[in-house]
C-alpha cells in the first residue's frame, strides 16, 4: 500500500474530547517520577497561578498520540504501522495541561520528504480546549520506510 | 531550582529504568506498543529487546529540566530526536539514563534555552535536546 501522494498540507478531523484528571495528571507523574508537587498538591497549583493541578510538560504526548494514531489508521493515509517509527518529537507550550480540561488535537501534515527509502513525515498536532484555548503544539516526525518490494 | 545564567552546566541527573517502569509509563500514557513490554514482539521486530518509549525518555528529560528550572509549569518547549533504543533489560538493575545540561541565551527577555545531553552508557540516545525555560535570572 502506498504512501497517498497528497499528503502534505492535509488537515484531519479533531480527535474525540479528552477529560484531563487529577488522577491521571498524578499516574503520569509517577510514571516519569516527579515529585513536583504542582501535578498533586492543589494549594500548591493554585499558589503558583492555576486553577488546578497541572500536567508535566510532555504529559500532550497523551493527546497527541490519539491524533497520530488515528491518522496512521487511516486507510486514505497509506502507512503501514510496523514500518513507522516515530523519530522526533517537540511540544510548543501555550499553557499547561490541567485538570479539568477537556481536551481536542487537530492534526495536519507539514511536510513529506523521501530519504533512503523511507518518507519522513513531518506532523503538526495543535492542541485546544474544546472552548478552544490554545494548550499546546505538539510536533512530529514519524518515519516510515517503504514496504519491501515497493 | 538551580541558576539559569548562560553558560551554566546543569546536572547530570540520572535515572533508573526497569521493565516496571515502562509498563507503567504504558498505562499513563496510553502507549501500548508491545515492543516496549514484550521480549517477542521486540526480538522479532530487530530490536535488541524491550526498549523504552522514546517519549519515556524525553519524559524523563522534561523531568530533569523542570527540576532545575523551578517547576513544571517553566518549561515553554520540549523536543528532541529519538537517536538510539533504550533497551532495558529483565532484571532488578535495568540501565540508567543520564541528563546533564547546557544554559544558552534566547531573543527573548526572560526565556534560556537548555541544550541536553542525555545518554544511557556511552550511548547518547536523544539527538538535538533542547528546552525553553522561563528563567528569573
Amino acid at each position: 500500500m502506498p504512501l497517498a501522494p497528497d499528503l502534505a498540507g492535509r488537515e484531519f478531523p479533531p480527535t474525540p474530547p479528552y477529560d484531563v484528571s487529577r488522577s491521571q495528571i498524578a499516574a503520569f507523574a509517577d510514571a516519569i517520577g516527579t515529585d513536583d508537587p504542582l501535578h498533586r498538591d492543589l494549594d500548591a497549583a493554585r499558589a503558583a497561578g492555576h486553577p488546578d493541578v497541572i500536567a508535566p510538560p510532555t504529559f500532550p504526548i497523551v493527546v497527541a498520540f490519539q491524533a497520530m494514531s488515528a491518522f496512521m489508521a487511516d486507510p486514505d493515509v497509506g502507512i503501514e504501522l510496523r514500518n513507522v517509527v516515530h523519530s522526533d518529537q517537540r511540544f510548543e507550550v501555550d499553557r499547561p495541561i490541567r485538570a479539568g480540561d477537556v481536551l481536542t488535537a487537530v492534526i495536519s501534515v507539514e511536510s513529506v520528504r523521501q530519504a533512503a527509502g523511507t518518507a519522513l513525515i513531518a506532523t503538526r498536532s495543535v492542541i485546544r480546549t474544546v472552548d478552544g484555548e490554545a494548550v499546546c503544539t505538539a510536533y512530529a516526525t514519524l518515519a516510515h520506510r517503504a514496504p519491501e518490494g515497493a | 531550582m538551580a541558576r539559569l545564567k548562560p553558560g551554566v552546566s546543569l546536572g547530570p541527573a540520572h535515572f533508573r529504568v526497569r521493565r516496571s517502569d515502562l509498563v507503567r509509563y504504558a498505562g499513563a500514557s496510553g502507549d501500548f506498543n508491545p515492543i516496549h513490554w514484550s521480549q517477542r514482539v521486540a526480538t522479532e521486530v530487530g530490536l535488541p529487546g524491550v526498549i523504552a518509549h522514546g517519549m519515556y525518555t524525553l519524559g524523563l528529560a522534561g523531568r530533569a529540566v523542570a527540576e532545575w528550572a523551578g517547576g513544571a509549569d517553566r518549561v515553554i518547549e520540549l523536543g528532541s530526536r529519538f537517536t538510539k533504543p533504550v533497551a532495558v533489560p529483565d532484571d532488578e538493575s535495568g540501565v540508567v539514563v543520564e541528563v546533564s545540561g547546557e544554559v544558552k541565551p534566547t531573543d527573548t527577555a526572560g526565556r534560556v534555552r537548555i541544550d541536553l545531553t542525555v545518554t544511557c552508557g556511552d550511548q547518547k540516545v536523544l539527538g538535538m535536546a533542547r528546552a525553553v525555560v522561563a528563567s528569573d535570572d
